[in-house]
Parts: structure tokens; sequence; C-alpha cells
């Protein structure tokens, strides 16, 4: 079997954000047509754009490996490394006109280079590093198990890139909520056997801003250069409180056990009992617009909620693979 | 050709707070020749929240739901994206992880059932793109739907994790830039109208827990179909209809602007191109006015 590997050549439009804030009151979108080989990078087009066309364009780099996430911007809105995403791979997906924009249009200092700011106090305000009684003068290494190491699940290959930070969407709307990277550190630690510190779940799980804020849009998974899946780290968040016991008798947390207690009963989900027993008497605000429901149909009553067939079984497994209390 | 069979998890939501979805689906089945059977001892799937809370107990109860449909030698069709992501998410992690399909198949012995991992889980919208296609739907269209702009809403839970999303139907489908809904408009005779909010979130998951980010998200998405001219939106998803057609006021209020349209589940849209009347869709059932047939 050949294994030769065709390059390829083709013209490409490429829509750059152009920005300063020293001296521009708003940005601008310059073209530049290049033509492009199908083994470039984003970043190779970056240079080009500031080595042939415009020395003034500024951007981050460094490593040009995918390991100092200092180039990660979005092109044709998503997040991505400029030095991991090839032009054989951009124009599969978008077609022959690339919008190159900074990740964070609002966060904009200069072209590509954005004030990070606020990803890095997020990250900071997780305690992103080991909090352990450190024997100064140990007789031995610190050993951690391949089981133990497991359990990070990866957490530690995050690069601070910021891809699935400026990609979350609750990000952009709640300058408070943490965000998938913050959130990922967080449990790199927790789930870290040498830990000590326990105020970082606490925090992560509080009702507000934490973890329960996430609408599980599946964004960060999507754009993580390097595979982490932070969502998976923040459901394993939410899943270590109520391991630990710490779960707050909050709405989220209510609304998820929710859930169970539903199955338990019926199979199927009792809509209303659910938003009943998460929000308690602070259901009355749905009232207006349930009232709209019923009218339409959309409401089951007491007596004509669903039940599964066959409900003995779903009640002796909801019993015999239960796992966590709450 | 031989009479496309699959097994129905129908979801709890097409069961309560949008009838309308299972009479569409029932009815659009009917025009396509396909028989549905539905599994009517299929439970909840947890909807991404029994995770937060019961991993293992979520994964033996969704390998049950698919147990089911492995029973009748099935292919599982979802018609709920979460449903779909919750399920499929099930069958990949047990089907590549041999000792925790053990261990779940250990509690599933005791009510006499088995995962095996032989039935495929697939959304409807794929299952018809896939095993009907869309050319044949184009030859069965008897209205054509060429007098709208319809906004396509993807809903998250059918097109991410890409990777896991298209493990689950044969025609690929990109996070970034989704095709299959839009084609699907077309072959129906309608007008795609392609707006950045297409791909994005509807906020459904957060609905009681945060609910500004909630309705934020649902304003963003109606007010983008909207500035592209759509006359109204369809979408695969229940949770995104839900947020869509009853959230209005909310989502108006959040974003500062009343934003407001007719929002059809995808099986409306295909039984009103294939003929179907209004009331054969349970096109009465939503909260925001459908005018226009």
């Amino acid at each position: 079997m050949s294994t030769e590997h065709k390059i390829t050549t083709q013209k490409v439009n490429f829509k750059v954000f152009r920005f300063n804030a020293d001296e521009d009151y708003l940005p601008y979108y310059e073209n530049y047509d290049m033509e492009v080989t199908s083994e470039e990078v984003v970043l190779d087009i970056l240079n080009r754009i500031k080595w042939d066309h415009d020395g003034s364009f500024s951007y981050r780099r460094s490593c040009r490996h995918g390991i100092c996430g200092a180039c990660a911007i979005k092109v044709n809105g998503r997040s991505t490394l400029a030095c991991k995403e090839s032009m054989n791979d951009m124009v599969a997906l978008f077609g022959d006109e690339l919008v190159i924009e900074p990740l964070s249009i609002k966060r904009a200092v200069k072209d590509m280079i954005i004030d990070k700011g606020d990803f890095w106090g997020k990250h900071e305000a997780v305690t992103p590093y080991l909090v352990a009684d450190i024997d100064e003068e140990p007789e031995m290494e610190n050993l951690v198990s391949p089981e133990d190491a497991e359990a990070l699940d990866e957490a530690d290959l995050c690069i601070q890139c910021g891809a699935c930070h400026y990609a979350c969407p609750v990000v952009e709307i709640n300058e408070d909520f943490m965000g998938p990277a913050a959130f990922a550190a967080a449990y790199r630690f927790e789930s870290d056997v040498r830990d000590n510190a326990n105020s970082r779940l606490l925090d992560a799980n509080a009702e507000k801003q934490g973890v329960w804020d996430c609408v599980k849009c599946f964004e960060c998974a999507e754009v993580c250069p390097k595979e982490i899946n932070p969502i998976s780290k923040i459901t394993k968040l939410h899943q270590m409180a109520f391991q630990k016991g710490i779960a707050e008798d909050n709405v989220a947390v209510r609304h998820a056990v929710g859930f169970k207690k539903s199955i338990e009963k019926r199979g199927h989900l009792d809509e209303g009992g659910l938003v009943l027993y998460s929000e308690g008497l602070a259901t009355i605000k749905h009232i207006p617009v349930a009232l709209k429901m019923l009218k339409k149909g959309k409401i089951a009553m007491p007596w004509n909620i669903p039940t599964s067939d066959n409900m003995d079984e779903i009640k002796k497994l909801v019993k015999s693979s239960s796992t966590a209390k709450f | 050709m031989e009479k496309l069979r699959y097994a129905l998890f129908t979801g709890c939501t097409a069961k309560q707070s949008t009838p309308e979805q299972m009479i569409s689906t029932m009815a659009v089945a009917e025009k396509l020749g396909i028989e549905l059977i539905e599994l009517t001892e299929a439970s909840c799937c947890g909807a991404s929240h029994l995770q937060d809370y019961d991993d293992f107990l979520s994964l033996v109860l969704n390998a049950r739901n698919i147990a089911y449909a492995e029973k009748h030698g099935l292919t599982m069709v979802t018609i709920c994206n979460t449903c779909q992501l919750n399920t499929a998410m099930t069958k990949h992690r047990l089907d590549e992880n041999p000792k925790l399909k053990a261990k779940v198949n250990e509690k599933l012995a005791e009510v006499g059932l088995e995962y095996k991992g032989t039935s495929e889980i697939t959304h409807f919208l794929y299952a018809i793109i896939d095993d009907i296609g869309l050319d044949k739907i184009k030859e069965m269209v008897v209205a054509p739907l060429s007098q709208f702009n319809i906004a396509p809403f993807y809903g998250c839970h059918n097109i991410r994790p890409s990777e896991l999303q298209n493990k689950t139907h044969k025609t690929p489908e990109s996070a970034y830039r989704p095709t299959s809904l839009d084609d699907l408009i077309i072959a129906c005779g309608g007008q795609n109208v392609d707006y950045k909010e297409k791909s994005k979130c509807c906020g459904f998951h957060v609905e009681l827990q945060a609910p500004h980010t909630a309705a934020v998200l649902t304003g963003n998405a109606i007010a983008g179909a909207m500035d592209e001219n759509a006359d109204w939106m369809v979408t695969p998803c229940p949770l995104c209809h839900l947020k869509l057609d009853t959230q209005t006021a909310h989502a108006s209020e959040a974003i500062g602007r009343e934003v407001e349209l007719p929002v059809l589940h995808m099986q409306q849209m295909v039984g009103l191109a294939l003929g179907c009347t209004p009331a054969e869709l349970g096109l009465n059932h939503h909260l925001a006015k459908v005018d226009f047939v």
C-alpha cells in the first residue's frame, strides 16, 4: 500500500479581525487572498500575514507544538490552537473563506491578542495546586499508584489555552461563572489522592456561579485541543459532592436527585412533580406559563402521568444499583 | 423495499409536555411506511441530571432500555436529543469497557435482562436521512414548503460531542457546520435559513438553576432566526422546543426585545410536506401560534 501523501494548494480568502485598543474606536476585518498548501497550519497563515503583508499584525505564539497554549484563536467561530489545525481540515470544514478572530472579541486588545485576565483570575480561584502537608525531609519519593493517577482522568493535560473558556456560552452571559477550564483544574486537584484541600469542591458546587450553572452544551468537549473533555470533569465534581456528602440542599441538587425519585415511582419523569420537588414554593413563579401550557394540553394531571411497564424491574434496579445518597 | 422497523424510545416529554411530538412522530412514520414498536417498558434516560447524582444507576437504567430494543432485534430510534445522548453514551461506555458492562449486566440479571450491545441507537432525524434518504423524501413531498424561510435549530445533544454522535449515524455531521436539518428542510421544498445560533444551546438544562442564562440563550436563538427573516423554526429536540415555544416571555425580557416565532418539531415539518393535516400533527398544542397553515 502506498503511503505517499499528496500536498495540494488552493486559494483561500481570509477575513482577519483587526483592532488596536489604543487607536481604534471599532474593530474591522482585513481581507487577505492567499494561496495555501494543505499542510500549512493556521499559525503559518498568521506568520505570513505578519511577515509578508503587515508587520503590525499581532498574535501570541510560542511552541508551535500544541503544548504552550499561547496561540488559541477562533476560526469561523470555532476555538482552536492556531498551530494545530491544518488548512486541509479547516477548508474541509468551513470552505475557502476563513474568518480569523481572537478568542473573545469583547476582550480584544490588539488583533488576536486578548486580555485573558478573567480566565487567569478564575483559574487562580480554584486553588490550582496541591494542598498537602509535605514532609520536608522525605525518606523516599511520594508515590502515586497507577490506579490513583487514573482518577485524574487526564485533567492534568490542560494547557490553559482558554479555548473552552471562550467557547462556553455561560461564561459569555454570566461573567461570574467559573468556566470549564477552571472546573477541570478544580477536578484535577480534587481527584489527586495527595491533596488535602476541602474548599475547592464546596466552592465549585455552590449554587451561584458554580458547576451547577453548566448548560451541558458540550462546546468545551468539542473544542478542547487536548481532548480533556472538561464537561466530564464538571459531571464528576457534581458526583463528588454527593459521594463526599457535601452536596448543598439547593434547587440544582434537588433537580438531579428528583430524577431518581421520579424514576423509582413511575419509570417516566413526573415533569410537574420534579419542578415542585426542586423549587418548592418558588414553583409559583411558573404558574402563568403553566396555565398556558395546561390550556394547550401540555401538562399531565397527577392521575394521568404515564408509568413505564414492568415497574417491578425498575424499582428493583433502583434499589440494587444506587450508589449515591442525598 | 422491506418495511423499515425500529424500536421507539419515546422519552418523557413526548408523553407529557410535548404531546404533539408523539402524535406527529406516529403520523410521519405511517406516511413514510415505517413501523415503530414503542418500548413501553423503558424508563427516563436521566436527562444528564441523574448522571450528575448517580452515574452507575443511570448506566443500569439506560442499559435496561437498550436491552428491550435488543430483545426486538431492532435499532432503537430516539425522538429527543438528550435521550439520544444519554442512551448512545451508555452504549459507547459499555461497549468500550467489558468490566463495566459485566458490572451493569450483573444488576440487569436480577431482573432477567442482559445488555449485549447488539442494537444501534439513532435519532429519528438520522434514521429518516440514512435509511429513507433525502431523495426519497423529495419524491414523496406533496405539499412543498416553498413559500417558507425555515430556521433549523439543531440542539446540542444531537451534534456534540461529535465523535460520539457520528458513530450513531451514517451521514456525517459537523458540530460547527451541521447540515442534516438544513438538507431535510430543502428536501421538503423549504428555504433553509443560515444563522449563527443554529448549532448553539437553548439553555433548557439550567432553566430552574440559572433562569437568566437559560432565557438569554433562548432569546438569542429566536432573535438570530428572526434577524435572518425566518418564518418559523424547526428542531429535532423536544427540550429545545419547550424552550423556544413556551418560554418566549422570559426570553424577550432577558434580551430586551420581543422574540417569538412558530417552532415546529422536525416530524411536524416533514408531516406538513407529506400532506398531513395540522390536526394529525398536533399543531394545536403549541404556545407560539402556528398561523401559517
